[in-house]
């Protein structure tokens, strides 16, 4: 276990950090430490990009850690912080089903996510592939937290949250990917950032209010 | 004059046994002669009994033959370790038990104290018996003779409608378990009619009847041992059954069938499959996590102790599953950790429950209650049977330096060694597992807690309460030798474990002996020292030492003075015995946090209640999704069927008449 | 056989750790109060207060039962045992087969079984309130402190606390996430165990907020000055073991006399630095309602379970 360098160690370290911070923002109630996580989360995805890139030599590579830091740690949680206190959203998050249940069912599917990326990991060449699982962990518990929570918002975070874990499995197992697709994974974020941002302002415009629930009086009966 | 093997001389103990049930008989209604001399007597031949089983062990296998039973269809009989070490522990837990029924029975209402002796000998000879089987009829006909019996002992005061109730719900379940136990010995003899387990051990099974044996057996042990889903018996038939009977069902019946379980799923049935024990586990800790949810919001002490004994057998259950999981990927010495924790349990279960029943008994006895609701203080009335009590109740909760720790400490041993396995999917699942299982230990403490401070401590909650008697010397006598074997089963962990490791030698060809022996009796180190050992001498001598040396200290050092004053009651000078919490106040958090596992009904007085009052009925959920769905099944069926009985003579007639016309068309030559 | 030395050694910890704990409790305190801005008691309070409650009567309630009068001592005696057992200056004391951590968790049980059982004895509400809030937190603690065992207990291939010092302070850096996890589950759970903020505030003086504090209401005299005593000696006690599990450098691995004494400085510095980050710990948080406790213990179960996983993933070959 010694004969894993200190880079690869750190590299583990972070990605654990950030299945730790993915957790948190699954039992997280309040809706402005949730963006704090969130750009947590982005932060320490830039010294795990930062760690390959000093360890790989690749140039790109720094560019992607500076475009992560920018834009998941700072950019993006100021412009969520603007929105919540345009839109005077409260401050609780709403959960579906409560906290421990979600929690619980959430770490199912983090032993879901490891024992499929066991088989997967074995093929990639590189010294970290074991934090591929933490990546597939990453985007389902995001998702979970999409599917498990009402008001709008958190819909948002958790959408930007599983790109996190895209991004982080797309550095560790293949040392990065080349510059155009992440430049096409970026625009993509971007772009439904924007239409999600649309889409709150009409919901809101209807119904006084971002519970998604009310949405479901569109139906025909 | 031939020689004397040792299952010769248990033939002899147990028709012993049945003597002394049959010369009570003689004289139904002398209490004097049948509590006095008979249940003494037992209790001799019970000591035997527990003394042969321990000299078995490390002896060769001896099988014997009778001529008894069905001419050309002789009861088989074998004695080999696996045996001996339950023929042991129901030897000596039943010590204990019956010398406290010599001064427990009294002349009361019910059946008679001479068909009790009967029925209660014929119980203890028939559980003999089942152990020492060797072929599947004479196994189902002590099984069906253990089962009959306990039937009878259970509905002894069979003037209570709930307590007959009881009984026949018992007594249904128990033959649904017999069912499929019996198609589970047919699947193993394979067609070859060679009904002896030599012969089913010798059968080569395909995987599918192979698995198919091994789970209806597991349904079929399990009804009488009760795990989920087939438990619903439990709960009822302990409370019912008088106390020293409630001691001998919990303590050594339940074992008979985890007996039977490890019979056929170590020995009869060949290599197991690993999902075998993944189905085992799962089930175990189903049925341990609902028993001690349960344990911890009943109101009544019986029922309190039955739930908690669905909980051990669930743990049980959770130790046959693991030690399969590690025996099907031949880790053998694995394996024999996780046999040996089980085999421990089963000890240490039959020693402290058979304790705790027994004292509810004298509890009984000494106040006529069972609710928790109107016990309380009774430890300053009865000093004797609250100190064993205290026994018990540390023993149950799994704490250092009884027996429950030893056997819980193995099993965690075991679970902790399960990243071994060659299956990603187990190695991540069965640590898990492993804080299930403490969770369980730790709810048995919130249980046990509430148990014994419920009923011994506080302030009585009821005013006849003071009237309360202590327990007599039989019964006394009776719990100490309990204690003592739970104290003893504690603190001489590796001397015990040499003893059974023949056991786990037989079924998986390895044990954990050649590592204890080099470390002497006082440290248990199943694997190595440096990775896991435990002195639970040491323990006790620290503790024990740090009491009376701190005692000393201060009396020397200071002074010893006391004076007694009323209690501190915030300034509200109303409270009494009502003010401490009931059973279910103390049990409150648990039902708010567990809320989905119960099935609850409530009651709360609105403003308009001219007699407001509060109300909580737990109930088992099972009752509800599985066993009324059932019963409406067959109850419909039934009716359906009541159309046949039309009432007219010519359609009976024209029933044969069709019958005879169709086997004449059908059975043409 | 036992050595001499050893022996020696071995009575030479339990000595330590019954004279440092109390001064633990007060460093603690005296941290509390800068941070809040108050004047700290003096470092020695606690030794004044024990010396002060062994010179006054016991005053028992009339109901009071032997063992109400026994739990204390037993309860003293589980915490003598608990750090005789837990390494604090070596791992080669005569102790050291019996430092298993699983049994150090029983022996904490049955000091709270005891204990709990005491608060029933005397039969007012307080008593069983505290008692049945006593038996919820420590329920829920043990699977998660057992989880944080397993984890580290899977690195170090051993559940002997004395192996595990050994293994984890004797071998080449690198760095565990899943220790880090751990690190952070045993710290809630010894938040709770020792009622501290967030879970039990132990100052408080409000019978309703109480949840160590009302199991100990009807204490008086030498009997509270016991308990007090090993409310100190378990805080110890989990401090050590914390250090023991995540910070064990400086442990001796011999058990010579002088080996002893140069472990103590490094330890007192530890366990300073541990003071003052509980303390920061209670200033920051405000206590949890009663029920939010299990969410509490619940996070610090998952924790524990995430390193295990984590550990199971990153940490084996693959």
């Amino acid at each position: 276990m010694s004969s894993i360098p200190l880079s690869a160690q750190f590299i583990n370290l972070f990605a654990a950090i950030i299945l730790l911070l993915a957790f948190a923002m699954l039992a997280q109630r309040r809706v402005l430490q949730l963006i704090d996580l969130f750009a947590l989360q982005g932060a320490t995805l830039f010294l795990s990009t930062l760690t390959v890139a000093l360890t790989t030599g690749q140039a790109h590579l720094y560019g992607s850690a500076a475009l992560t830091l920018v834009l998941k740690a700072i950019l993006l949680p100021w412009i969520l912080h603007r929105l919540v206190r345009k839109l005077n959203i409260k401050g609780e998050v709403e959960p579906l089903i409560n906290i421990p249940t979600t929690m619980l069912v959430g770490l199912v599917l983090v032993i879901i996510a490891f024992n499929v990326a066991l088989p997967i990991s074995q093929l990639a060449h590189t010294i970290t592939r074991g934090t591929l699982g933490i990546a597939l962990a990453v985007v389902m518990l995001a998702f979970l937290m999409m599917i498990t929570r009402r008001k709008a918002i958190t819909q948002v975070v958790g959408f930007l949250s599983m790109e996190n874990g895209l991004f982080l499995a797309a550095t560790s197992a293949t040392y990065g990917m080349p510059m155009v697709v992440e430049l096409g994974i970026a625009l993509d974020v971007l772009v439904g950032a924007i239409i999600l941002g649309v889409f709150f302002f009409q919901i809101r415009d209807q119904f006084d209010s971002l519970d998604i629930h009310h949405m479901e009086k569109l139906k025909d009966s | 004059m031939p020689k004397l093997l040792a299952i010769d001389f248990l033939l002899i103990l147990a028709s012993a046994w049945a003597a002394i049930g049959l010369a009570g008989l003689a004289a139904p209604r002398n209490t004097r002669f049948i509590s006095k001399i008979l249940f003494p007597l037992g209790a001799l031949v019970a000591l035997c009994v527990g003394g042969v089983g321990l000299c078995a062990l490390g002896a060769p296998a001896e099988t014997a033959v009778l001529g008894i039973g069905l001419p050309d269809l002789p009861f088989h009989l074998r004695l080999d370790n696996l045996t001996a070490v339950f023929v042991m522990l129901l030897g000596c837990v039943s010590v204990g038990i019956s010398i406290y029924a010599a001064g427990y029975f009294r002349d009361g209402a019910g059946t008679a104290p001479g068909l009790l002796c009967l029925e209660y000998h014929v119980f203890l000879a028939s559980m003999l018996m089942v152990l020492l089987a060797d072929d599947a009829y004479a196994f189902m006909v002590a099984w069906e003779t253990m089962a009959l019996s306990s039937f009878f002992l259970v509905t002894t005061n069979h003037q209570h409608a709930e307590i007959r109730r009881a009984g026949y719900l018992y007594l249904l379940i128990a033959h649904v378990g017999a069912i499929a136990i019996l198609l589970s010995f047919g699947v193993m003899t394979a067609n070859s009619g060679d009904y002896t387990f030599a012969g089913m051990r010798a059968q080569q099974l395909s995987p599918f009847w192979a698995s198919a044996a091994y789970l209806l057996a597991l349904v079929g042990f399990g009804a009488k041992a009760g795990l989920l889903p087939v438990h619903v018996w439990l709960p009822e038939a302990h409370p019912a059954a008088p106390s020293p009977v409630s001691a001998l069902m919990s303590g050594v019946m339940l074992k008979t069938a985890i007996y039977g379980l490890l019979r056929v799923s170590f020995d009869l049935v060949g290599t197991p499959l690993w999902w075998w024990g993944v189905v085992a586990l799962a089930v175990g800790l189903a049925t341990a996590l609902f028993g001690v949810l349960y344990a911890t919001v009943q109101s009544d002490m019986k029922r309190l102790l039955a739930y908690s004994s669905i909980e051990n057998i669930g743990l049980l259950a959770v130790g046959i599953g693991l030690a399969l999981i590690f025996h099907s990927y031949r880790m053998e010495a694995l394996a024999a950790l996780a046999l040996t924790a089980v085999f421990y349990h089963c000890l240490a279960h039959a020693g402290f429950k058979s304790l705790l029943f027994l004292c509810t008994g004298s509890v009984l006895h000494a106040t006529k209650e069972r609710n928790l609701g109107k016990l309380g203080g009774l430890i300053h009335r009865m000093p004797w049977v609250a100190w064993l009590a205290l026994v018990g109740v540390i023993a149950s909760a799994g704490l250092p330096p009884l027996s429950g720790f030893v056997s819980e400490w193995l099993l965690l041993q075991g679970f902790l060694f399960s990243p071994g396995l060659p299956h990603s999917w187990l190695n991540m699942v069965v640590p898990v597992a492993a804080a299930l299982v403490a969770l369980v230990a730790a709810l048995a403490g919130f249980a046990m807690v509430k148990f014994y401070g419920i009923i011994f401590l506080g302030q009585m909650r009821e005013a006849a309460l003071k009237d309360a008697h202590d327990a007599g010397l039989w019964e006394k006598v009776g719990l100490v030798w309990l204690a003592l074997l739970t104290l003893l089963l504690g603190v001489m962990p590796a001397t015990v474990i040499l003893r059974i490791d023949a056991a786990t030698r037989q079924l998986l060809g390895k044990g954990l002996a050649e590592r204890i022996d080099d470390h002497g009796w006082w440290l248990l180190a199943p694997i190595a020292p440096a990775r896991a050992s435990y002195a639970p001498i040491l323990f006790l001598v620290t503790i024990v030492l740090s009491v009376w040396l701190g005692r000393w200290l201060v009396h020397r050092l200071y002074h010893g003075r006391v004076r007694r004053s009323p209690a501190w009651d915030c300034g509200y000078f109303f409270q009494g015995p009502r003010a401490q919490d009931t059973a279910e106040g103390f049990s409150q958090p648990i039902r708010r946090i567990f809320e989905p596992m119960f099935r609850m009904e409530r009651h709360f007085p609105s403003a308009r209640d001219t007699a407001p009052y509060y109300s909580v009925k737990v109930e088992d959920h099972f009752w509800h999704w599985l066993y009324l769905p059932i019963a409406r099944l067959a109850g419909w069926i039934s009716t359906l069927i009541t159309n046949l009985q039309g009432g007219r003579i010519a359609i009976y007639l024209m029933y044969s008449f069709v019958t005879l016309i169709v086997l004449l068309l059908v059975a043409r030559p | 056989m036992i050595s001499i030395s050893g022996l020696i050694g071995q009575l030479f910890a339990i000595a330590l750790a019954l004279a440092l704990a109390p001064l633990l409790s007060g460093w603690v305190g005296m941290c509390r109060a800068w941070l809040q801005s108050r004047t700290a008691p003096p470092l020695w309070q606690p030794y004044y207060m024990l010396h002060k409650l062994f010179h006054k009567d016991v005053v028992l309630a009339e109901g009071a039962s032997s063992l109400f009068r026994v739990a204390p001592f037993v309860m003293f005696g589980c915490m003598v045992l608990a750090c005789a057992i837990v390494p604090s200056l070596s791992t080669d004391l005569p102790f050291a087969p019996a430092a298993d951590a699983l049994a150090l968790v029983g022996v904490f049980g049955l000091a709270r079984i005891f204990i709990a059982l005491a608060a029933m004895d005397i039969g007012t509400s307080f008593g069983t309130l505290g008692g049945r809030r006593e038996m919820l937190i420590g329920f829920l603690a043990e699977p998660a402190l057992l989880m944080v065992i397993f984890t580290v207990a899977m690195i170090a291939q051993s559940t002997s606390v004395a192996t595990i010092v050994e293994t984890l302070a004797h071998r080449d850096f690198y760095i565990h996430p899943s220790l880090a996890f751990a690190g952070v589950a045993f710290t809630f759970v010894s938040l709770a165990e020792n009622a501290r903020v967030p879970v039990d505030n132990p100052a408080t003086h409000l019978e309703l907020t109480m949840i160590h504090e009302a199991m100990i209401l009807e204490y008086s005299g030498r009997h509270l000055a016991l308990i007090e005593w090993a409310a100190s000696l378990k805080l110890y006690a989990y401090s050590c073991l914390g250090l023991a599990f995540f910070f064990p450098w400086g442990i001796a691995a011999g058990d010579s006399f002088p080996a002893l004494l140069a472990a103590i400085p490094l330890l007192v510095l530890k366990l300073a630095i541990g003071g003052v980050l509980l303390a920061g710990i209670e200033t920051i948080n405000a206590k949890l309602r009663i029920f939010r406790a299990p969410e509490f213990l619940g996070t610090a179960f998952l924790l524990a379970v995430l390193g295990l996983l984590v550990r199971l993933l990153l940490e084996t070959k693959l």
